[in-house]
């Protein structure tokens, strides 16, 4: 069977979820996921959807499972590149994620998990400035 | 209202689920609906496929391009011969599920689509019919 690939960014866990995901392949990642946070030490998880066209409630019960087993692993989950319309679907449908962190890019994702907010908002509003961030 | 195009597929697996949303995909791009409307409609088919396959045990989705007058439009039916739902009305609230899901479904593919229509009949099955314009 196929399984989602789970890549180690920094202290983080980076899983990126494709166009289509079939149930068995979310109850894998599930699995997945929360056996390499521990194996890992891991202080979060960013989950790339950005490839994804639509979230049903399944894939969203799969991202709130995902949060909720984190968190009890001592790790924060952040959802990251929800397309616009997506979002908007998301709200009619009635899914609100409460559970999950959200930001708008992996290099924002990532500033959430480390607790590097400032490091993220001059990315966004110092443009500039963005060769000598002496980033890494 | 004219029918431009009608086309039939199981629901018997999750993989027919994924095909059920691509077809609706398919049908939605080919009818001119923009992103956000695409993405709703989507959305409210793949929950409702997931319906007829999770409670229904199967069923049949018919994708039909309708045109009404200037308007372009999709209607989606969702047909099983399943266990049917005792309370329509309950089933419909957000929140209620029997299969430990998030009751998310059935209401919010009704707020997803310009028209709604259920009719189940216990012991008979369900039938969902909705209708996205463009
Ligand atoms: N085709 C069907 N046949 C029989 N019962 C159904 C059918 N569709 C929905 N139901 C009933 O209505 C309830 C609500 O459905 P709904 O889709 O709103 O929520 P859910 O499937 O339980 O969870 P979610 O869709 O949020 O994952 C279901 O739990 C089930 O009891
Ligand atoms: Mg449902």
């Amino acid at each position: 069977m196929d399984r989602i690939p789970i890549l180690k960014l920094g202290r983080a866990l980076l899983v990126t979820v494709q166009v289509d995901m079939h149930d068995r392949l979310a109850m894998a990642l599930e699995e997945d996921l929360s056996a390499k946070i521990v194996t890992t030490g891991a202080r979060g998880v960013l989950i790339d959807i950005s490839g994804l066209e639509i979230v049903d409630s399944f894939m969203g019960r799969m991202l709130d499972t995902i949060a909720a087993v984190s968190r009890l692993l001592d790790a924060d989950t952040v959802v990251v590149g929800m397309r616009p319309a997506v979002a908007i679907t998301l709200v009619e449908l009635g899914l609100s994620l409460n559970g999950v962190k959200t930001a708008l890019d992996v290099d924002r994702g990532m500033a959430l998990i480390t607790g590097d907010y400032g490091h993220a908002s001059e990315g966004s509003e110092d443009l500039e400035d963005s060769d000598d961030r002496g980033e890494g | 209202m004219i029918v431009a195009r009608d086309d039939t597929l199981v629901i018997r697996n999750p993989d027919d689920v994924v095909r059920v949303r691509q077809e609706v995909r398919a049908r939605a791009v080919a009818a001119g609906f923009g992103l956000v409307d695409q993405t709703k409609i989507v959305t409210a088919a793949s929950e409702l496929a997931r319906n007829t396959l999770d409670y229904g045990g199967g069923g049949k989705a018919r994708i039909e391009v309708v045109q009404n007058g200037a308007r372009k439009g999709l209607r989606l039916t969702f047909e099983d011969q399943g266990p049917g739902i005792p309370d329509v009305e309950l089933a419909l609230k957000d929140g209620y599920t029997t299969g430990g899901g998030l009751g998310l479904g059935l209401s919010g593919a009704r707020r997803l689509s310009n028209e709604f229509q259920i009719h189940s009949v216990v012991g008979e099955g369900t039938r969902v019919t909705i209708a996205r314009w463009k």
